[in-house]
């Protein structure tokens, strides 16, 4: 089974997202690494192969050489690069990738359910759109049977639904859908000796164009300050107050 | 402008959000119209409730239809949509509308948006939305185009007046082979404990770090008598079992106090516990968003505060 991993190499929500100016973001305080959703996507993949043989080949758009780099030290069999910017469009980037992949051909493409910087979740879903493929998004689990692939995807409240993809096809994958495993020292050793080609696509114009980035209105609720024995003081008396205690 | 809002049918009833779709197709529509979508078996009494808040409801039935399928419903819809020529389309960003969108904006050459929170339709079409999971906003003019594609934020367009629709049968019937075939729903697990009807939640996130830390949580919570809940990523460690996940695809919860402690307040989180009573968040980043629906808040690391309060508490209850 040849199987296609989409991995962006993302800025982390956690670290200091602060704005240079109007329609730029700063990116000093910035931390990158492979988006969350796509740990799950590559350790999905390695698995799929672990069990079934094949090939693991991982794309990313951008700079992306440290992310394809742990994903060749994770198992991917080789990566390739398409050293475009795309900035937050995710026409740009899923346009980009078909070119590639329609190239490489397939049996299955995994992708995170969304990126961890801009959560526009269309990168998979317009791709599958484009080739023209089934697919399924917020997938939590995933088997693969007699040359299909049954799937479980997430829906609200707890609730899943039970579906099977002819191939090939598209899966974009939720958080929690395999524990990913970490980068070991020999995985990074084997990795060096791997592919990592760079190809060049012609990018298409882009359909967004960033007109401002600002900071959310918050901070509604009422702060308490003090030390920690006057902080715990004052939620004690907040519970007593409305007779939680 | 034409703007048709695809409504969304699950597990049998016609979810809240689609009436917010055509609230906003109203506020945006100038002198067109807000037109409805609705796909199914059966879905009569659906397309009425719809008629009291859109100008036209268009009824798309078959029996095929009865589950939702990407593949079926992309069909009908851009039958409908290649000859009714709408200018605007929006769908829930809920986890069909989120999968459903993006199919029907590839096919129909639209620039489409996810998430959206805010729309302007002064010179072409402007969208607000979250990014960073909700640590900054952005505003996106998207290209110019004969039709867009936006997929919208539940809770946000509440607000609307009603309209008296006339409801229309589309005739239209899939005429596609689906590769993908629906085989059932899964309900959600039972557990021992049912958060939804805790009045008492001491709920941990990702801030908690290990699963070993748990335990702090459960004894402010026996302390307080009450029970302990998660976010997503607690969950999906296995920290706590599945059926304590608050949020969009977890529980919704109502508790008198929800005591949050290391949690950012994504969104998808904030939807299953933003109508709880009291709300007392403690994170250690003074720019987390959930200090945008507590009631209380504490900038601090939890480690150095929850020890303290449990201390205090103990002394209390003796
Ligand atoms: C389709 C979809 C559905 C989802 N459904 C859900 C859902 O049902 N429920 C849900 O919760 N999420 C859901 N999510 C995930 C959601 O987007 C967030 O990723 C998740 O809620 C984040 O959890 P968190 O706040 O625990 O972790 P993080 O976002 O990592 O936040 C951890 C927080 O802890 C703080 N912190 C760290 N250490 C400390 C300390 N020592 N003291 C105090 N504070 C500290 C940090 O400042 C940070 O704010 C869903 C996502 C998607 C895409």
């Amino acid at each position: 089974m040849k199987i296609i991993v989409l991995a962006k190499h993302a800025a982390d929500p956690e670290s200091e997202i602060h704005l240079k100016d109007e329609k730029t973001l700063d990116e000093r305080g910035l931390v990158f690494d492979i988006n969350d959703w796509d740990r799950y996507a590559i350790e999905e993949a390695i698995r799929i192969k672990e069990n079934l043989g094949g090939e693991v080949v991982v794309v990313g758009v951008g700079k992306s050489d440290d992310t394809l780099r742990k994903c060749l030290a994770m198992g991917a069999d080789r990566a390739i690069k398409i050293p475009i910017d795309a900035g937050m469009d995710p026409f740009v980037t899923a346009s980009a990738i078909k070119e590639v992949v329609e190239a490489e051909g397939f049996d299955l493409i995994i992708a995170g359910l969304m990126s961890q910087d801009y959560n526009n979740a269309l990168v998979g879903t317009l791709l599958a759109g484009m080739l023209n493929v089934p697919y399924a998004t917020a997938v939590t689990s995933l088997k693969v049977e007699n040359g299909k692939i049954r799937v479980t995807r997430e829906l609200e409240g707890g609730y899943q639904e039970e579906a099977v993809l002819s191939t090939p096809c598209l899966i974009t994958v939720q958080s929690g859908i395999n524990e990913p495993r970490y980068v070991s020292i020999m995985g990074i050793k084997r990795a060096r000796s791997k592919e990592l080609k760079e190809v060049s696509v012609s990018a298409p114009e882009g359909v967004y164009e960033v007109e401002k980035m600002y900071y959310p209105p918050v901070k509604k609720a009422e702060m308490i300050t003090g030390s920690p024995d006057e902080i715990a003081d004052k939620i004690i008396q907040i519970l007593k107050e409305r007779g939680l205690l | 402008m034409r703007v048709f809002a695809v409504a969304e049918i699950r597990l049998g009833e016609l979810d809240p959000v689609s009436v917010e779709l055509l609230n906003l197709a109203n506020s945006v529509k100038g002198d067109g119209k807000s037109e409805a979508v609705v796909i199914g078996k059966d879905v009569g009494s659906f397309a009425e409730e719809l008629a009291k808040y859109a100008d036209v409801v268009w009824k798309i039935e078959d029996d095929s239809l009865e589950n939702y399928n990407p593949e079926l419903y992309a069909d009908v819809l851009l039958q409908l949509f290649e000859k009714e020529k709408p200018d605007l389309i929006l769908f829930p960003n809920s986890s069909r509308g989120a999968e459903l969108a993006p199919l029907v904006a590839s096919k129909l050459n639209a620039p489409i948006a996810t998430d959206v929170v805010g729309v302007d339709v002064k010179d072409g079409i402007k969208v607000s939305r979250y990014i960073f999971q909700g640590k900054l906003m952005v505003d996106i003019m998207l290209k110019k185009a004969e039709c867009y594609v936006l997929t919208v934020r539940q809770g946000v367009f509440k607000e609307g007046e009603e309209t008296n629709g006339e409801i229309v049968d589309a005739g239209i019937k899939p005429k596609v082979t689906p590769r993908r075939e629906f085989v059932g729903i899964i309900e959600p697990e039972v557990g021992e404990v049912d958060i939804s009807q805790a009045d008492i939640i001491v709920s941990v996130g990702r801030g908690i770090e290990d699963a070993s830390n748990i335990e702090l949580a459960e004894e402010l919570a026996k302390l307080l008598g009450g029970v302990v809940a998660g976010s997503r990523p607690v969950i999906d460690n296995g920290w706590l079992p599945k059926d304590r996940q608050v949020g969009i695809s977890g529980k919704t919860v109502k508790p008198k106090l929800y005591l949050a402690l290391g949690i950012s307040g994504a969104f998808q989180h904030v939807m299953g516990m933003k109508d709880s009573e009291l709300i007392i968040a403690i994170n250690k980043d003074p720019e987390a968003p959930i200090f945008g629906v507590a009631h209380y808040g504490v900038v601090g690391d939890l480690f150095e505060i929850v020890p303290v309060l449990i201390e205090k508490l103990q002394k209390i209850k003796g």
